[in-house]
């Protein structure tokens, strides 16, 4: 391990403006204005976008290509993870189970028959 | 402006902790092995404390951590950093009148804390800004608690991430939670079709663009399914879904 040094704490400072300053980005100017209305409407269709974004790369792909077999122990994790939801979506369990039996699945698949 | 103290007693407040704890767990998962990956990258265990309590967000830390060890030029660290966040900006411009009534170092303090899934269940939760004074308290508390929950599991498990960096397999993969806990996540959100399309329109495009500096492909998969979604609202078989 290194010796902590100046520069590294330096960039990490800048590093935490970045987080503060975008994601206050369009809140920090005290002016009023306001987004045009469909902009406002189209807003409700980011966040899960912004969600499907990050979530189906992880998925599809290993180091930048598209995965070229079935045996691969993501691709089962999810779709037993989504079956979870959409079976338990109206009991408070549907997300912790998501993430329980989409792991469950994942470490067998992954750690014991190695995909 | 309410005091923190009557925040931290609504009973909103303790409804967003609840709703942030059952996918805690995952972003714990992601968060421990955001430590582990500090660590291993060569940075010192007071650097990678500094970086986890100061910059509190998982995709530019990972971003950065190559970059740190590597020596790039600051203000191209600085640069990935931002790029990987734009998705932050987005958000930002949704929360805006929700967050407008504060003053601006607390909206700049809530503005850090909402790291995305908290951005994702407050939104879910209120579909309009606050109206009235109680309104405003009530989304408040709400965000506040899910963001206190979303923090203290993220910054715990990232800590101890940053003591056990040697002891955790890399292997295991354990870091395949963080996408379990956002596609619980994700599926909350399926609740009308032209959702399911932007999902399925952001997904496609951020494979697509996977080859775009700096994960610009998250930005780009994001304005797609939302262009395409306004588009698709127009349309016969969507009009109704719309307007409800």
């Amino acid at each position: 391990m290194k010796e902590t040094d100046l520069w590294t704490l330096g960039v990490i400072l800048g590093l935490a403006a970045v987080t503060v300053i975008t994601r206050s980005f369009f809140f920090i100017s005290s002016k009023p204005w306001s987004l045009p209305h469909w902009a406002q409407r189209g807003l409700q269709y980011a966040p899960i976008a912004a969600l499907s974004a990050v979530i189906v790369p992880e998925i599809v792909m290993t180091q930048g290509h598209l995965v070229q077999t079935w045996q691969d122990a993501r691709l089962f994790a999810v779709a037993a993870g989504a079956a979870w939801y959409f079976w338990r979506k109206k009991s408070s369990w549907a997300m912790l189970g998501t993430i329980v039996v989409g792991m469950a699945v994942y470490l067998a698949l992954h750690l014991g028959l190695g995909w | 402006m309410s005091s923190l103290r009557q925040i931290v007693r609504h009973p909103e407040f303790q409804r967003g902790m609840r709703d942030m704890s059952s996918v805690a767990p995952g972003l714990a998962a992601w968060g421990m092995m955001t430590g582990v990956a500090m660590v291993k990258s060569g940075m010192s265990l007071f650097e990678s404390i500094a970086m986890t309590l100061l910059v509190y967000a998982g995709s530019s830390q990972l971003a950065a951590i190559p970059l740190i060890a590597a020596g790039a030029p600051v203000l191209v660290i600085w640069a990935t950093g931002f790029c990987v966040n734009l998705r932050f900006v987005v958000f930002s411009a949704h929360m805006r009148p929700y967050l407008m009534h504060l003053p601006r170092r607390w909206r700049l303090l809530a503005g850090y804390v909402t790291a995305d899934i908290s951005y994702v269940m407050f939104t879910k939760r209120y579909h309009q800004p606050p109206q009235t004074a109680e309104e405003r308290q009530t989304q408040l508390a709400y965000l506040m608690g899910g963001c206190a929950t979303n923090w203290s599991s993220w910054q715990a498990a990232s800590l101890l991430g940053i003591f056990l960096a040697h002891s955790v397999p890399a292997h295991w993969g354990l870091g395949f939670a963080g996408i379990l806990a956002l596609l619980g996540v994700g599926c909350s959100l399926a609740s009308s079709r032209l959702r399911i399309v932007s999902a399925g329109v952001a997904g496609a495009a951020a494979v697509a663009a996977f080859a775009m500096p700096f994960k610009l492909n998250i930005v780009v998969a994001i304005a797609a399914a939302v262009a395409l979604c306004l588009l698709l609202e127009k349309t016969p078989p969507f009009r109704r879904e719309a307007t409800r």
